[in-house]
C-alpha cells in the first residue's frame, strides 16, 4: 500500500510538472471557464426571469454547474496522455520497473482532479467578482470540490480505461465527445430542473453529470444537505466503478502486449 | 555481453519484451538473474535495466528528472539517489544538459540518457534493444565505448542489434534468430570456425545458419 501511494505521489509530480510547463495549456485552462461563466451569464441572464426558474441571479445558479462542466470537459482527455506515454515507450519503460501497476492509472487519475478542483476554485472566485455569493460558507464551497473531482476523477478513469482498451486517439475524442455534451445537457447545468421537460428529468436522475452539478449546486446555496450526501455518495461510488474499470482495461492492455 | 542478432521481425524485441516481464511467453519457463519472469515479475524488474528500442525518455521533464523518477521508483535513498544521478550525467556527458527538457535532446543524447536510466540503480542485467539503431556515426561509436565499458566492468549484457559487425565486435557470445527461432549460437570466433576458409565472416555463418544471405539493415 504505501508502496502504491509513494509511486502514485511520484508519477503524479510528473505529470503535474509537464502540465506546468504548458503555459498556454494553462491560460487556456484558467481563461475558458472564465469566459463560460461570462458568456452564458450574459447570453441566458434572462431565463431567471421566467416563471419557475427558481433562482434570482443566473451567475448564482450557473457558478457551481460551470465548475462541474469544467471538470468534465478536462478530465474527458485524460487518456490522451496515456495514450502519449505508450507512443513514446513511456508506459514501458515504466511497467519494467518496480512501479506500483496501480500508481500508474491513479496518478493520471489524482491529476485530473486537482486539476479540476484548481479550476473549480478560479470559476468559483470569478463568479463572486461577478455578484454570486457563496450562501453554503466554506463548507459548500468544499462540495463544489468534491463534487467536481469525483466527476473529474470517474471521467479520467473512463477516458484511460477507453484510450487502453482502443489505443487510438481519434476513437477516445470521438467516444468522448459523443458523451460529454449530451450528458451536459441532460442535467440542470444550465436549465433549471423545474423547467425541464419531464423525461429529461427523469434521465437526468441517472446521470452522474447531474449528481455532482446538483451537489455542487446545493452545496453552493447552502441548501438540501441530505441530497448532497446522497448525491456524493452516488458520485464517489460511480467513481470507483469506473476506477475498477480502468484497473480492468489496463490488466487487459498488459497481457496483450 | 550476449548478443542477439537478426533482421528486423526475427523475434528479437519479443524476446526482450519476454525477459524484461513486459510480455508474457507463450510456452515455456524464462528466468532472469535467477526469478521466473511469470511468478515472480517483481524480483526480475527489481535487478535489471531496460532499455528499449523505442526510448522512453519523458520529453516533458529535464534529463535530470527522468533519471531522478527512475531512482525513486527503484527507492533508492535520497543521498544516493543524488550521487548517482550526477555520476550518471556526467558519464555519459549529460552535464551540460541536464537542466533543459528532453524533448530539446538530439537522437543520441536521448539514447544515452536512456541508457543512463537503465542503469540508475546498478541492475544486475542490463538490456539494450537495438540501442544503435537510427544513430549517426559518431553518437554510435559512443554508444560502442559505453557498452565495452560496462561489460568490462562486469555487468551482464543483453544486446539486440540488426548490425553483424555490431555484435562481432561487443559480444563474448551471439545467437542468430531468424522467423522467432534460435538457428545458430556461439561465441563469433566458433561460428565462424564452422565454416571452412578464409576471412569469414558472420555474413557467411549467417548464409549457412538461415540459407539465405543476411539483409539486416533493410528497412
Amino acid at each position: 500500500m504505501t508502496d502504491f501511494l509513494r509511486d502514485t505521489w511520484y508519477l503524479f509530480v510528473r505529470l503535474l510538472r509537464a502540465t506546468a510547463r504548458m503555459p498556454v495549456f494553462v491560460l487556456i485552462s484558467i481563461v475558458q471557464p472564465i469566459l463560460w461563466v461570462l458568456l452564458f451569464g450574459q447570453l441566458f441572464a434572462k431565463v431567471t426571469t421566467i416563471q419557475g426558474f427558481g433562482a434570482s441571479s443566473y451567475v448564482q445558479f450557473l457558478a457551481p454547474g460551470i465548475s462541474i462542466m469544467t471538470a468534465l470537459f478536462g478530465a474527458a482527455y485524460s487518456g490522451m496522455g496515456m495514450l502519449g506515454d505508450i507512443d513514446r515507450g513511456v508506459l514501458d519503460r515504466l511497467l519494467a520497473t518496480p512501479v506500483s501497476r496501480g500508481a500508474l492509472i491513479a496518478s493520471r487519475i489524482l491529476h485530473s482532479a486537482v486539476q479540476v478542483v484548481i479550476q473549480a476554485a478560479i470559476i468559483l472566485a470569478v463568479a463572486c467578482l461577478l455578484g454570486a455569493r457563496p450562501e453554503g460558507g466554506l463548507p459548500g464551497i468544499l462540495t463544489v470540490f468534491l463534487a467536481a473531482a469525483l466527476l473529474g476523477a470517474a471521467f479520467a478513469a473512463f477516458s484511460n480505461a477507453l484510450a487502453l482498451a482502443a489505443r487510438k486517439a481519434e476513437l477516445v475524442i470521438a467516444v468522448m465527445n459523443f458523451i460529454v455534451l449530451p450528458t451536459t445537457f441532460l442535467s440542470s447545468m444550465i436549465m433549471s430542473r423545474n423547467l425541464m421537460p419531464p423525461w429529461i428529468r427523469t434521465v437526468s436522475w441517472f446521470n452522474p453529470v447531474n449528481w455532482a452539478v446538483t451537489a455542487a449546486r446545493d452545496g453552493f446555496q447552502g441548501e438540501a444537505p441530505a441530497e448532497i450526501v446522497l448525491s456524493l455518495g452516488l458520485l464517489a461510488a460511480f467513481a470507483l466503478v469506473c476506477g475498477a474499470v480502468a484497473t480492468l482495461s489496463f490488466n487487459r492492455y498488459r497481457r496483450a502486449m | 555481453m550476449f548478443a542477439l542478432l537478426g533482421p528486423n521481425g526475427a523475434g528479437k524485441s519479443t524476446t526482450v519484451r519476454i525477459l524484461t516481464t513486459l510480455s508474457s511467453p507463450t510456452a515455456g519457463r524464462v528466468r532472469v538473474a535467477g526469478f521466473d519472469v511469470v511468478r515472480q515479475p517483481r524480483e526480475v524488474r527489481r535487478r535489471i535495466g531496460s532499455v528499449a528500442q523505442s526510448s522512453g525518455v519523458d520529453p516533458t521533464a529535464t534529463g535530470r528528472e527522468n533519471l531522478t523518477l527512475q531512482g525513486r521508483l527503484f527507492r533508492l535513498p535520497p543521498a544516493e539517489l543524488r550521487s548517482r544521478t550526477e555520476e550518471l550525467l556526467h558519464l555519459f556527458q549529460l552535464e551540460a544538459a541536464a537542466d533543459r527538457a528532453a524533448a530539446t535532446y538530439s537522437g543520441g543524447m536521448k539514447r544515452r540518457l536512456d541508457v543512463a536510466m537503465g542503469l540508475i540503480h546498478r541492475p544486475e542485467v542490463l538490456f539494450l534493444d537495438e540501442p544503435t539503431t537510427g544513430l549517426d556515426p559518431e553518437s554510435r561509436a559512443v554508444m560502442w565505448k559505453e557498452v565495452r565499458r560496462l561489460a568490462r566492468e562486469g555487468l551482464t549484457l543483453l544486446l539486440t542489434t540488426h548490425y553483424l559487425e555490431e555484435a562481432d565486435q561487443l559480444a563474448q557470445r551471439i545467437a542468430i534468430v531468424d522467423g522467432g527461432r534460435i538457428v545458430a549460437a556461439g561465441t563469433p570466433a566458433e561460428l565462424k570456425r564452422e565454416i571452412p576458409g578464409d576471412a569469414v565472416t558472420l555474413d557467411d555463418v549467417y548464409l549457412k545458419a538461415t540459407g539465405h544471405p543476411y539483409r539486416g539493415d533493410s528497412e
